[in-house]
């Protein structure tokens, strides 16, 4: 097996008393994507932020290509290609769509040496943030509306199209598609698998197993800091994967006390089984159209 | 169902007006008030103007602007560090402690001006640095810090200058005289001036003398006779001459240094930064903005800010003194609230803070000018400023917010 872009080996990280992951490991690879699964609070967020920098391990190794490497602050991770989205975005709601699409990487004029003296490039940077926000389905009005303004799916949406815009190799996405409608949810799926064919690498987090299971190549599952185990998607089904994000014990209570409920109403619908076979219809939807949508990705242009 | 999206003229956008845009500008506010103040003043103090002594007048201009560049100089370093999202309440410790520097290594230890100053300047890259480090490595708000750091400061001040001077708290340019040849306090000017570095912060700015006897000569400026020291014969002559002499050298510092500002923080890459900084600095960081070098930089931006200003007070008066520049880290930090920046960061102008030091210099000289209108008044003017300067900016930050 080749060496894997990225991997992660016993990555512990505490805060003061709180150890919040012990002893994490997994890897992803070029053109791979991976889903990190968990409950709240397993975790993942800790896992990304020691990958994109913004934490520093308290124990193990981060390696890109087989070569050991420390990240001390999140623009050291961007020097290796890597881009992420946090879970609260990162955005800044007093400032511009422009100036917060280039946050941190700003096109300057490029003299080395005035460092961060040099201009901006401004009329570059409010044409290429519309540009890149349209592709993924959000007109914005005006590149200097101020981010407080916009709506959070559009938010999120800005803090995506960014990470695709600087991902050079990595792709970090936690719960990206948490505010987002359906559409919108859609695109970034499909940016996803698109990124994918492109060669990059993709960690992914979410909660939704419908989202994760149509573009993840590989699962890893936290559960309270520790990894409960890496899967390859040939080797699960939907099913397995949703009962180990949950646990199948509370997966199984939860249905028990819902049927509970549904008793306690009088009305002895079948919801259970109801509601799993929409869930089934919208994930083939999507899943088709996700498959079409690469098929074409492959035929190209 | 494509997933396609089309670039399109957006039909929610509204045409939005210039004079709306100018309303939603963080230094609207304050360059509105600029003008009402200014014609109230030149309303109240209409008569006095054709003696030329009145709000108008060529001398009373130069002493209002005088005291609004002074204000407006450390108000930039306010600005800034607050958009960062930070304050410094050192900065008028570190005007009286800077004052000293200057001045004792000249009288007391014979030092060229030029190298006073410059020792000078180091000292006060390493006062910020010292208060922005902390700052950082403690975690705790600066409002904290620098506080502790205006008593640090201003004690170390007066325990080093009595020491030195066998009890003194104060230094002047007299004490030269008797070094170096130096027979009188004029004489002692003079050396001053004539150094390199020292000259650019005494007297008037290059070249305005011979602009405003120019301006003189064609009747813009009225001719008065004047009593000035003959060089040649150390007496003092009549002569007839514009009645200003030219146009204070803490003028040119106050509006380059604005304009500079200006360019920073609205054209550059570091500008960027300030605003991220203040505004989210954990999401700044995440972005990759070295925050915590943004806020070392704007630390010792506003001290040597202050330093500047302490600079030009020495050389125009000739002294130093323990005391000096007591309550101005206030008076820097009320200009740049007035001029439209947000207390918590992230949000404002140096413009704004140019028209709010404009403000300052014309209601503080401007109640001595009219008479009736007794000095003071001028604390309760500005407090009452600053409050519908608050206020107003309020309101706007939501309409731009809000409506933009
Ligand atoms: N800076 C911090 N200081 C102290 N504890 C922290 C810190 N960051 C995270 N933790 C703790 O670490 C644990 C894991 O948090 P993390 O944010 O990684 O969870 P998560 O898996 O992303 O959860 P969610 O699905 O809710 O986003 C939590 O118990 C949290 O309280
Ligand atoms: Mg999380």
């Amino acid at each position: 097996m080749t060496t894997p872009l990225i991997e992660l080996k016993d990555i512990v990280k505490t805060f003061g008393s709180v150890i919040a992951l012990n002893g994490v490991s997994t890897s992803v690879d070029k053109g791979q994507v991976l889903c990190l699964l968990g409950d709240n609070g397993a975790g993942k967020s800790t896992l990304i932020k020691t990958l994109s920098g913004v934490h520093i391990p308290t124990k193990g190794e981060i390696l890109i290509e087989g070569k050991p490497v420390t990240f001390r602050s999140p623009r050291d991770a961007q020097r290796y290609g890597i881009a992420t989205v946090h879970q609260h975005l990162s955005i800044q709601p007093l400032m511009s769509v422009s100036r917060n699409f280039f946050m941190g990487q700003e096109p300057t004029s490029g003299q080395n040496w005035l460092g961060p003296l040099n201009l901006l490039r401004k009329d570059f940077a409010d044409k290429t943030a519309a540009e890149e926000m349209a592709k993924m389905g959000i007109d914005i009005r005006d590149p200097n509306q101020i981010v407080g303004t916009m709506s959070g799916g559009e938010r999120q949406v800005l803090a995506i199209a960014r990470a695709i815009y600087f991902g050079a190799k990595v792709l970090i996405l936690d719960e990206p598609t948490a505010a987002l409608g359906v559409k919108q949810a859609g695109v970034v799926l499909k940016y996803i698998a698109q990124v994918k064919a492109k060669g990059l690498a993709v960690v992914f987090i979410t909660h939704n197993v419908h989202h994760a299971y149509p573009v993840a190549d590989k699962f890893t599952i936290l559960k309270r800091g520790q990894s409960y185990g890496t899967f390859m998607k040939e080797d699960v089904s939907r099913e397995d994967v949703l009962a180990m994000m949950a646990g199948k014990e509370e997966l199984d209570e939860l249905e028990a006390e819902l049927e509970e409920f549904a008793r306690a109403d009088g009305a002895r619908v079948d919801g259970k089984a109801s509601a799993l076979e929409a869930a089934a219809a919208a994930e083939r939807a999507l899943a088709q159209n996700l498959h079409a949508e690469s098929e074409s990705l492959k035929k190209g242009p | 169902m494509a997933l396609k999206t089309a670039v399109s003229q957006d039909e929610r956008v509204r045409q939005i007006s210039w004079f709306n845009r100018l309303l939603s500008r963080p230094e609207f506010g304050a360059l509105a008030g600029a003008i009402l103040v200014f014609v109230m003043f030149s309303v109240f103090a209409w008569d006095s103007a054709s003696n030329s002594s009145g709000f108008l007048g060529w001398r009373a201009v130069i002493t209002w602007l005088q005291f609004s560049a002074e204000i407006g100089i450390i108000g930039i370093g306010a600005t800034l560090l607050m958009i960062g999202g930070e304050f410094d309440l050192s900065v008028g410790s570190i005007i009286g402690m800077t004052s000293l520097i200057v001045l004792a290594p000249i009288v007391l230890y014979g030092w060229a001006p030029w190298q006073a100053i410059l020792l000078t300047l180091a000292v006060a890259v390493l006062l910020g640095w010292i208060n922005g480090t902390l700052v950082n490595s403690t975690g705790l708000p600066s409002f904290i810090v620098t506080l502790a750091f205006l008593y640090i400061y201003r004690g170390l001040t007066l325990v080093v200058t009595r020491a030195l001077t066998g009890g003194a708290t104060r230094v002047d340019i007299q004490a030269l005289v008797g070094q170096k040849g130096i027979v009188d306090v004029p004489q002692a000017r003079e050396f001053i001036r004539s150094d390199w570095l020292a000259q650019m912060f005494s007297g008037e700015i290059w070249g305005s003398p011979k602009l405003v006897q120019l301006l003189g000569n064609i009747g813009l400026i009225p001719i008065t006779e004047r009593r000035v020291l003959d060089p040649e014969t150390g007496q003092r002559i009549a002569q007839n001459l514009p009645i200003i002499d030219g146009f204070p050298v803490a003028l040119g510092w106050w509006i380059i240094l604005t304009i500079v500002a200006i360019i920073i923080l609205q054209r550059t890459q570091l500008g960027n930064w300030i605003f991220g900084t203040g505004g989210h600095a954990e999401s700044a960081r995440n972005m990759g903005v070295p925050t915590n070098r943004v806020k070392v930089i704007l630390f010792i931006g506003t001290s040597v800010f202050a330093t500047i200003l302490s600079l030009l007070q020495v050389f125009e008066t000739g002294s130093s003194e323990v005391l000096r520049g007591q309550l101005k880290e206030f008076e820097a930090i009320i200009v740049a609230v007035i001029g439209g920046t947000l207390l918590t960061g992230g949000y404002g102008s140096v413009a704004g803070a140019f028209w709010g030091a404009l403000i300052y210099g014309m209601i503080a000289r401007g109640t001595e000018i009219v008479r009736w209108m007794p000095n003071d008044w001028f604390r309760i003017f500005l407090g009452v400023g600053l409050l519908a300067a608050v206020l107003f900016n309020t309101y706007i930050r939501k309409r731009a917010t809000e409506a933009k």
